[in-house]
């Protein structure tokens, strides 16, 4: 039963994500992309990873949203009403990435994997946690700041207004003179 | 249901995205196949975790790790196409070349 | 505190057979369909039309449009249209399977809250989906209105989430019904409970929370909808706020416990207190728009609710 629930996931997101990559309409690409991952999600648990395995969908499916928001805002045909082909290298890419997987699996059949060493604990989630918050705690603290700095930088990159489009010429005034409206303080 | 399969459907996931993240020019194309290469390592790390060692949080922490770099390359990724989109009006990577002498 | 186990649950909630997991769809409904009625009647109640007629009017619409046809619209995404529009009610649906009824539950997931989440977050892809499938502009407009709700809503939604299960250290929803034994979630971290209620009307999108169903976009997402689609999102928000609200009573209401009567009993009566409460006031918040309200979730909400998230993890390195 849970080998057919791994063959339907795994066949489920190699195809979408193939699909990604052979689709017109934006909007179905980025679904096929979250379809792929739906079915990782699924996998991590059938894997015994509930926790990570829900917050895999949670996280991909407002990223997925997210990023639908900005593919139909840049590609050229975001509705996938005519045919286009927005390739370079095609060969050439199409040859590593074989070349790469023939690699790959070469190496994934051929090498002896360990045995098992232990058991999975009652609760992976709780392991988890109680990792990051004492022996990984490094990993803990580098992953905030990096979100933090993602955070702070993608905003700077993004926004095209700065202080002197809020405030006007002088930037100590007391309230915003914003011509756009809204936002606290004003 | 072994940790051979698991594994060769991490190396098909990454081998696909590297297939698109090298062949797209649009730049939020080449993030799709990026997305689907840390598709692949979140596979792989959780196969590991099962199958290798399960007793240790090691296997996990490689997931939570590919799950922030996932989150913060997307960010990165599409407030520098919104930069490039700003300034030029296009979002080919061909014609990022801004940072090149 | 140096275990290596998590802290065990004094729950006698038990995970049902397979089979179950059909029930709870019928059970959903049947609370869905309360709210709807209740909402009917205080409408008609409030425009002085006779009650009998307000009743039925619900019944009498889902039968028209269930022999409805469908409408089309020139070269719509089709596939991604329906998808969208039936990940709503199945959104509801997902997401009920962890809710407690008295001392059973579909499905005894240890990560209850995370999956209730993930499921609740799929109205985001539906909801986007249904309104770029019509390739309908106010039904895009309105595809979009609700991706700015949710980013509003929803990060005040997970701390809140994250807060109870701090203060039950567990995700299992049935432990987190279990840590109230002594006093209820909702009366010492308020904020988290506000923050929920905002949230479940959001991600039903009803209330003050119901622009992309709007007048002002002849209906939005619904606008291009007709035939069997239609009852399936017009009944996929009355599902989700069902849900909302279902899972409100173990996460802030002390699940099934009470004196006298048995636990199926209270969880019906404190469902319908909350689903009564959500139904009332719906009628009386106007709705708001997302422009409006997106910087103070950012700025003055979600901060409250990470100082909430504080406080239970305050009582328990003191306790």
């Amino acid at each position: 039963m849970l080998t057919a629930v791994f063959w339907f996931l795994a066949l489920l997101a190699a195809a979408s994500g193939f699909m990604v990559f052979r689709v017109n309409s934006m909007a179905r690409v980025t679904i096929a992309l979250l379809v792929s991952f739906l079915a990782v999600g699924g996998l991590l648990i059938v894997l015994g990873l509930a926790y990570l395995g829900a917050v895999v969908i949670l996280m991909m499916t407002m990223e997925m949203v997210i990023m639908l928001v900005f593919m139909i805002a840049y590609m050229t045909n975001p509705g996938g009403l005519t045919q286009m082909s927005m390739y370079h290298n095609k060969r050439a890419s199409l040859s590593i990435a074989v070349g790469t997987f023939a690699l790959l699996a070469a190496g994934i059949l051929a090498v002896p994997w360990p045995r098992r060493a232990g058991q999975p604990p009652a609760s992976p989630a709780f392991q988890l946690g109680q990792a990051l918050m004492g022996p990984q705690m490094l990993t803990m603290v580098t992953l905030g700041f990096v979100l933090l700095a993602t955070m702070v930088g993608a905003v700077v990159l993004a926004t095209s207004r700065g202080r002197y489009d809020r405030f006007g010429d002088d930037l100590r005034r007391r309230s915003p003179d914003d011509p756009l409206r809204g936002g606290v303080g004003q | 249901m072994s940790i051979q399969l698991f594994l060769l459907l991490a190396a098909a996931l990454f081998a696909i995205g590297l297939y698109g993240a090298l062949s797209q020019q649009s730049i939020v194309m080449i993030m799709m196949g990026l997305e689907l290469m840390l598709n692949g390592v979140i596979v792989a790390a959780g196969a590991f975790w099962h199958y290798v060692a399960p007793a240790a949080p090691s296997g996990q922490l490689v997931v939570v790790v590919a799950v922030v770099a996932m989150a913060v390359e997307m960010a990165t990724g599409f407030a520098v196409a919104t930069a490039i989109f700003r300034a030029r009006d296009i979002t080919m990577s061909d014609s990022a070349t801004d940072l090149k002498r | 505190m140096t275990s290596s186990q998590p802290a065990p649950g004094r729950a006698m909630v038990t995970s049902a057979p397979l089979w179950s997991v059909l029930i709870v769809p019928v059970l959903l409904t049947a609370f869905a369909i309360m709210a709807v009625l209740g909402d009917a009647l205080l409408a008609a109640r409030a425009a002085g039309r006779p009650l009998l007629t307000a009743a039925a009017a619900p019944a009498a619409g889902a039968a028209r449009l269930l022999i409805g046809q469908r409408r089309r619209t020139p070269a719509p995404d089709a596939l991604l249209w329906r998808a969208g529009l039936w990940t709503v009610p199945a959104a509801g649906i997902l997401a009920a399977l962890v809710i407690p009824f008295g001392t059973v539950t579909a499905s005894r997931m240890s990560v209850g809250v995370v999956w209730f989440n993930a499921m609740e977050v799929l109205t985001w892809a539906g909801l986007w989906l249904a309104g770029w499938g019509a390739n309908s502009a106010l039904s895009l407009i309105a595809g979009y209105r609700f991706v700015a709700q949710g980013l509003a809503y929803e990060l005040p939604l997970m701390f809140a989430l994250i807060s109870v299960a701090a203060g039950a250290q567990s995700l299992d929803v049935a432990d987190i019904a279990a840590a109230q034994s002594h006093l209820w979630f909702a009366v010492w971290m308020p904020a988290a409970f506000a923050a929920y209620l905002a949230g479940v009307y959001a991600f039903s999108f009803l209330g003050p929370f119901g622009a992309p169903a709007g007048h002002d976009v002849a209906g939005g997402v619904l606008a291009e909808v007709s035939g069997v689609d239609r009852l399936a999102i017009e009944a996929g928000r009355w599902l989700l706020l069902a849900a909302g609200a279902g899972m409100a009573v173990p996460l802030f209401l002390g699940g099934a416990a009470g004196p006298v009567l048995p636990a199926w009993a209270w969880s019906a009566v404190k469902t319908l207190a909350v689903l009564a409460g959500l139904t009332w006031a719906r009628g009386r918040l106007p709705a708001l728009r997302a422009d409006r309200y997106a910087e103070f979730a950012w700025v003055v909400v979600l901060p409250l609710s990470v100082a909430q998230a504080l406080v239970p993890a305050l009582v328990d390195l003191t306790r």
